[in-house]
Parts: structure tokens; sequence; C-alpha cells
């Protein structure tokens, strides 16, 4: 069995799911189904006071129960808001250690702030945080987080909800070789070629939430994203064929061709 | 009387109370939540104990879909 090993833990896919931009909770749980995914992120926000006590939860419809809910702390811009967040979430998921941490250094272009990334990354480690770390696709500071203690490093394929795809796959491939914690594409992927060549570099999962979220048909991206995620994986233990401008080797067999044909005209 | 904030928003109760009382006037009893008082984590095993002083800062948070 081929599994994603975080923290010690195995799952049995690689392809990680947001739960964020979707219609309603029914749509979300559909889409979570549809993609395979054992590990879904959430986000950690104010309670709506005063509203109808009666309000479904998301965590009804993604019982912890059945996946492992990886609580975020997207919308943070500094290492204190990122480490009081993840003890509330640990709090509210009765001391799951388990978290995704992210600071944010721009609200326009989402880009992350690492500096900050990395002190709020060595405090949690310190506190007991297993910590799967969003980050720019910089190699130097991917092993800096590795170092600190970080369960798995998840670089960036390109901005937060830009769809863009893989824009450096050079910088991916130099962070994944370096790399002795599992590496995860997280943010830009647009669509299932994007989640396949993620995996065929080498990557050992992906993260996504608006990839499929934000599809006209998010039930059907989301099932394309995890034979996407399969696919790529595959094709990487399977080691491709090298390129080469050409060949002169055909796939079919040089001898046995049958005599050619006379000139009709001679 | 004492002045609580809330998740950002100023309130006044009659009498002081606890973090339990609290979650059982914002009708969030029974509810996964966690609780900060002026930074610090409230474990939900000590919500009973937890006394709120005034001019105590109060984040309730619950977990939404995000990415």
């Amino acid at each position: 069995m081929d599994s994603l090993v975080i923290a010690g833990r195995a799952y049995s896919s690689r392809l990680l799911v947001g739960t964020g931009k979707y219609k309603d909770f029914e749509q979300t749980r559909a889409a979570v189904e549809a993609s395979g995914a054992n590990i879904v992120t959430v986000a950690i926000r104010r309670t709506n006071i005063g509203q109808n006590p009666n309000e479904p939860s998301l965590l009804d419809a993604l019982p912890p129960s059945r996946f492992t809910i990886l609580p975020n702390t997207a919308g943070c811009y500094s290492a204190q808001d990122a480490v009081r967040t993840l003890r509330l979430a640990r709090e509210l998921l009765d001391g799951h250690s388990l978290v995704k941490l992210e600071v944010l250094g721009d609200p326009h272009t989402l880009y992350p702030n690492v500096i900050e990334t990395l002190s709020a990354a060595q405090t949690l480690v310190k506190e007991g945080f297993q910590v799967m770390v969003y980050t720019s696709d910089d190699p130097i500071i991917a092993k800096q987080l590795e170092e600190i203690g970080c369960v798995a490093v998840m670089p960036l394929a390109s901005l937060i909800g830009s769809g863009m795809g893989i824009l450096n796959p050079w910088n991916l491939q130099i962070i994944i070789g370096e790399a002795k914690v599992p590496v995860l594409v997280d943010a830009g992927v647009g669509t299932a070629s994007d989640a396949a060549i993620a995996m065929e570099l080498g990557c050992d999962g992906v993260l996504m939430n608006t990839a499929i979220a934000a599809a006209k048909d998010p039930v059907l991206m989301a099932s394309a994203m995890k034979k996407a995620v399969e696919a790529g994986r595959e094709a990487y233990l399977a080691g491709r064929m090298p390129k080469k401008l050409y060949s002169a080797s055909p796939s079919s067999p040089t001898g046995g061709v049958i005599a050619p044909a006379k000139d009709k005209a001679a | 009387m004492i002045s609580l904030t809330v998740n950002g928003e100023p309130r006044r109760f009659e009498a002081p109370l606890t973090a339990a009382q609290l979650i059982a006037r914002l009708e969030l009893t029974g509810k996964r939540v966690a609780l900060e008082r002026n930074g610090e984590i409230v474990p939900r095993g000590q919500f009973e104990q937890q006394q709120l002083s005034d001019g105590d800062s109060v984040e309730i948070v619950v977990a939404v879909g995000g990415g």
C-alpha cells in the first residue's frame, strides 16, 4: 500500500482538500467524499452570537471520527495570531495536534510571510503541535521549516486562489530533493493536470480548495482531482521515459515489413 | 454590573459570571466551541470554575469552512 505518512500516521489519499467557498455543507460533504480525501482543512472563526442556535456546524457535516480535521490559520498575518488560533483549534478538537500553519504577508496577493511563519513554527513545535506548514517555494526556507521540526512542508504552486498552476517546477524539485519530510503542494492548483504534474514531480501530496470549490461542478472536479493525484503518483513511481527531440526507434518492429509496392508507372 | 468584550462586541451583565454561564447566556451550551480569555485558552473542563471579570476580553470560536 502506497500511503502518505505524516507524523507517523498513514493516509490512503494523497489529496488534501479545503472546505471553504462551497454553496452549503451538503455540497462541501459531497465534494469531500468525491475527492477521497482523508485530511480536510477547516478555519477557526468567531462564532456568530445571537444567530440561530440550531444552525448546523461544519463538524456535523464532516465528523472528526471519519476525517482528519486539519485546522488552519488562514487569515492570520502575525506569528502571534497564528499561534493563538491553533491553541484554540487544539482545544476545539479535543487535543488534536496536527495543524496547518499559514501566515500571510499581504491581503492582495495572499503571499506568505515566511519570517512570521518561521517564528510561529518554532513556538508551535515547542508546544507539541505537529505542524504542516504553508510556505513560499524558497528551498532554503523550506529546509529551515523542516529543521525547526515541521512534519510536512507545503510550498505554493502559485498564489492562493489563483488557479495558475505550477509556476516554478524547478524550485519544487529542489525542495523535494532536499526534504526528509513530506512535501505537499498547497495553493495554486487550477485543474487536474496541475495536480498530476505536482505528483509527477515527486510531491508527496497536494492540498487544494478553490480548484474544486470554484469549478462549475465542484463534485465532478473533486473526482477529477482524485484521479489526477493518483495518476500523477503512479507515473512518478513508474518512472517516466526520458525526453528527447526524436528517437529513430519506432514502437513497431523494423523487420518483416511487406515488400514495397512496384512503381506502376514503370 | 460587569462589562465584557465578547468576540469584539461590548456586552454588559448584571452580575459577575463564569465562562460556562456566559456560554449558556449566548445559547452555545453543548456546542463545540473553544474559548480564550484575555489571550489565554480556557480549557472546556474549566468553564464551570473560570470566573470572568469586569473588562475581560473573550473570544469564542468554532470550526468553519476554509482552505
